[in-house]
């Protein structure tokens, strides 16, 4: 869940009654609009290239040095956090800003701006950071490599974050299945504690932060941030109705800020390097570096740091041996994790990964999980397999996610086969719009976005098989029913 | 609902039903989707006592711990995980136990377990076997691996084998996507499988050996299969590029941009 994206990035027609009149509605794509109208800065930069191996941050990314603190302080982690500490809320938050970090989690929401957010004046109740480590999304596996090979980036980001919102203590939220991952922060977290880097004076610099680990067990739903925050008070992850956001009252009822785990790792380099060194790469409003994870229908799948703004195609032919088959073998990518629409290969041939091109491109980043698709894929079988995902997570609080998955589930099996009315194209088309805005959360949205790329792209493909079904088998039961 | 489907299922297996001629069109049920209400059974009813052991009391106290004071109800989730290691799943009877010892409803703690998918309230095996079946997987033959660990194992699927060693379930996106196809084995991942590999290791199980578990094919976690693409140098030293503004007072500390 910690990638289903927020619906700042695409709204659907009906919900314009309150913004109508500053946006033209006429166009089907309003989130272009708005960023067109917000394109104050002119662009620097067209495109992302390679990065070269001392701008990367995850230096330990593929575990061939030692994920312990004394490596980690030979690789440069924990070095001249006291500096940064001391430099204060005001600063780190500026740093985060001029850096043009936006949330990896999959809503892109910027950094320092939400850590700007808790900077309100206290109210005698303690403030929370909470890490979000429930990383469910299939196709992502970003934070996994981060938790297990570079824990201590991630420690001192939580202090780091935590001095930027002057929270208390911070709790890392990870997926109850990563249990080696759990244990290597857990010693991680240790070795911090022992050396003084946190805990009551962090780093000498007389803050006092704790860092917990809390294990789930196993639910997507709970990467979404209330529902993360019920399942730490020890309830059903079921997002809760917002407002109140957590910046009021999140866990345990005080403040809170919830971050994805590459956010928070990002954040002592960026303190240390600068802001500015950040917002050199990737295109205006897209800054940084980014993990992409590459798995599908590639000859070497893998998990990589790149430069934002990266076309795609040069993406998965420099780290991931391109697409089985070579590139014309390719049928669609999944850009940004299970919950972003597909797109074809005509698009894949220029699209570049990051938020603004891909949402131009009727998808969006997500958290950057490109799930390659070749030519042997059974296109309809791959969304409905999705589908069932969507189904088996949802938790059941709204109407329209519990039972409209099951129906667009029901529905797109049928469709496998072919055994459906052309007419329920439309009516899969429809459900999905019904669902999508209508939930508290966002897996909803989730849920009816694959849907949607699969009809918008490869509606001819299921046409094709149902007129073969009927072909083989006389009209289907639903052709006959309506 | 589950009921419901369930009812209809036995309606149309008696061949005097005229039911059984309608057709119905059911999703694939999943391991996981298992009868959310309790049945008291020989092996599971409230009256099967359920004590955790000292070291475990202890563990449970000092998870409490983590959190303010009057929210021990958020140990919850480290407490059923602490049934699980003991006892291998959750009976009824630890449930109770859990909640007399957070001092929460029972009522909470059965909403708990019955949300949560690692949550098992029945026994799974002495190894539960876990396949990922989500889309990078199956692109990449989970199909194939789902048929070879049922074969490897004995045991269909949400079935346990004969010899109660092995319960097989299929499980959503275990977000190992870059290695996939993954079996997940108790609490270890073995990915980059083949068929060849999920014999090979469910054999060393039965033989009484934990097999060495990542990826089978070599690499050693999710770089490129054939070489590494990036990455190739060591790491910069500490203080690398540091911005001007963090060493004003601070003298010394190696800076590249005066170079």
């Amino acid at each position: 869940m910690a990638g289903v994206l927020a619906r700042v990035i695409q709204r659907t027609k009906p919900q314009l009654g309150i913004i109508g009149p500053l946006v033209s509605v006429g166009n089907s794509n309003v989130a272009v609009v708005r960023f067109q109208s917000a394109n104050a800065a002119p662009q620097s930069k067209q495109r992302g290239s390679p990065l070269s191996d001392c701008d990367r941050i995850f230096t330990n990314l593929y575990g061939r040095h030692d994920w312990r603190l004394k490596a980690a302080m030979a690789r440069g982690d924990w070095y001249m956090t006291k500096e940064i500490l001391l430099k204060g809320n005001d600063w780190i938050v500026n740093e985060l800003k001029v850096s043009g970090l936006r949330g990896r989690g999959g809503a892109g929401f910027p950094t320092g701006m939400k850590w700007s957010f808790m900077q309100k004046p206290s109210d005698g109740r303690p403030k929370y950071l909470v890490v979000n480590a429930d990383e469910g999304e299939p196709g992502t596996c970003k934070d996994r490599e981060i938790m297990r090979h570079d824990p201590h980036k991630l420690i001192e980001g939580c202090l780091i974050a935590g001095r930027a919102i002057g929270a208390i203590a911070a709790y890392i939220y990870i997926r109850g299945e990563f249990y080696n991952e759990a244990s290597n922060l857990q010693v991680a977290i240790a070795e911090a504690y022992q050396a003084g880097l946190i805990g009551k004076n962090a780093c000498g610099s007389g803050y006092d932060f704790d860092v917990f680990v809390h294990r789930g067990a196993g639910a997507y739903i709970c990467g979404e941030e209330t529902a993360l925050i019920e399942s730490i008070e020890g309830k059903q992850g079921k997002p809760r109705l917002k407002p109140p956001f957590p910046a009021d009252i999140g866990l345990f009822g005080c403040p809170t800020t919830v971050n994805n785990v590459e956010t928070i790792a990002c954040s002592p380099t960026i303190c240390r390097r600068g802001g500015a060194w950040f917002s050199s790469f990737g295109r205006v409003r897209n800054h940084g570096t980014k993990l992409f994870n590459i798995s599908g229908h590639v000859n070497t799948p893998c998990t990589v740091e790149e430069e934002m703004s990266i076309p795609l195609k040069e993406l998965i032919e420099r780290h991931a041996g391109g697409v089985i088959g070579g590139w014309d073998n390719l049928l669609a990518i999944i850009p940004g994790g299970s919950s972003t629409p597909l797109i074809p290969k005509s698009v894949c041939e220029t699209v570049l990964m990051d938020f603004d091109d891909l949402v131009a491109a009727q998808t969006a980043l997500g958290t950057a999980a490109i799930i390659v698709m070749d030519k042997s894929t059974d296109i309809v079988k791959a969304i409905a397999r999705l589908i069932m995902f969507y189904k088996h997570e949802s938790c059941g609080q709204c109407t329209p996610c519990r039972e409209g998955v099951s129906w667009m589930n029901k529905i797109i099996y049928r469709m496998v086969d072919g055994n459906a009315s052309p007419k329920e194209i439309d009516m899969l088309w429809e459900i999905s719009k019904q669902i999508e805005g209508h939930t508290i959360c966002a897996l909803g949205d989730g849920a009816a976005w694959p849907v949607q790329g699969l009809i918008r792209h490869f509606r001819p493909e299921l046409e094709r098989r149902m007129a073969a079904y009927a072909s083989a088998n006389g009209p289907s039961k639903a052709e006959r029913l309506y | 609902m589950t009921l419901l489907v369930r009812n209809i299922l036995n309606l149309r297996s008696s061949p005097s039903s005229i039911i059984c001629r309608k057709q119905i069109y059911t999703t694939p049920r999943l391991a996981s989707d298992m009868l959310l209400v309790h049945r008291d059974t020989r092996e599971n009813n409230a009256k099967i006592p359920f004590q955790f052991t000292e070291a475990n009391m202890k563990r449970i106290q000092a998870i409490v711990q983590n959190y303010p004071e009057g929210s021990q109800v958020s140990a919850i989730s480290m407490a059923m995980d602490i049934v699980q290691r003991q006892i291998g799943w959750i009976p009824i009877s630890a449930m109770h136990k859990v909640a007399e010892l957070l001092s929460m409803p029972r009522m909470r703690v059965y909403e708990w377990a019955t949300f949560y998918t690692m949550c098992k309230r029945t026994y799974r095996g002495k190894f539960n076997v876990k396949v990922c079946k989500t889309l990078p997987c199956m692109l990449r033959g989970s199909d194939i691996i789902i048929q070879a660990v049922v074969d490897a194992t004995g045991c269909p699927v949400g079935g346990l084998s004969e010899d109660r060693m092995f319960g097989v379930d299929l499980v959503e996106c275990q977000g190992a996507c870059a290695n996939a196809p993954v079996v997940v084995i108790d609490d270890d991942y073995y990915e980059d499988l083949t068929v060849c590999d999920v014999y090979n290791i469910i054999q060393t199980l039965k033989c009484g050996n934990i097999p060495p578990c990542g990826p089978q094919s070599g690499r050693f976690a999710a770089e490129p299969g054939c070489g590494l693409t990036s990455l190739l140098t060591c790491p910069p030293p500490p203080g690398y590029c540091i911005q001007e503004a963090l060493l004003q007072n601070t003298p010394g500390g190696d800076d590249c941009n005066k170079k």
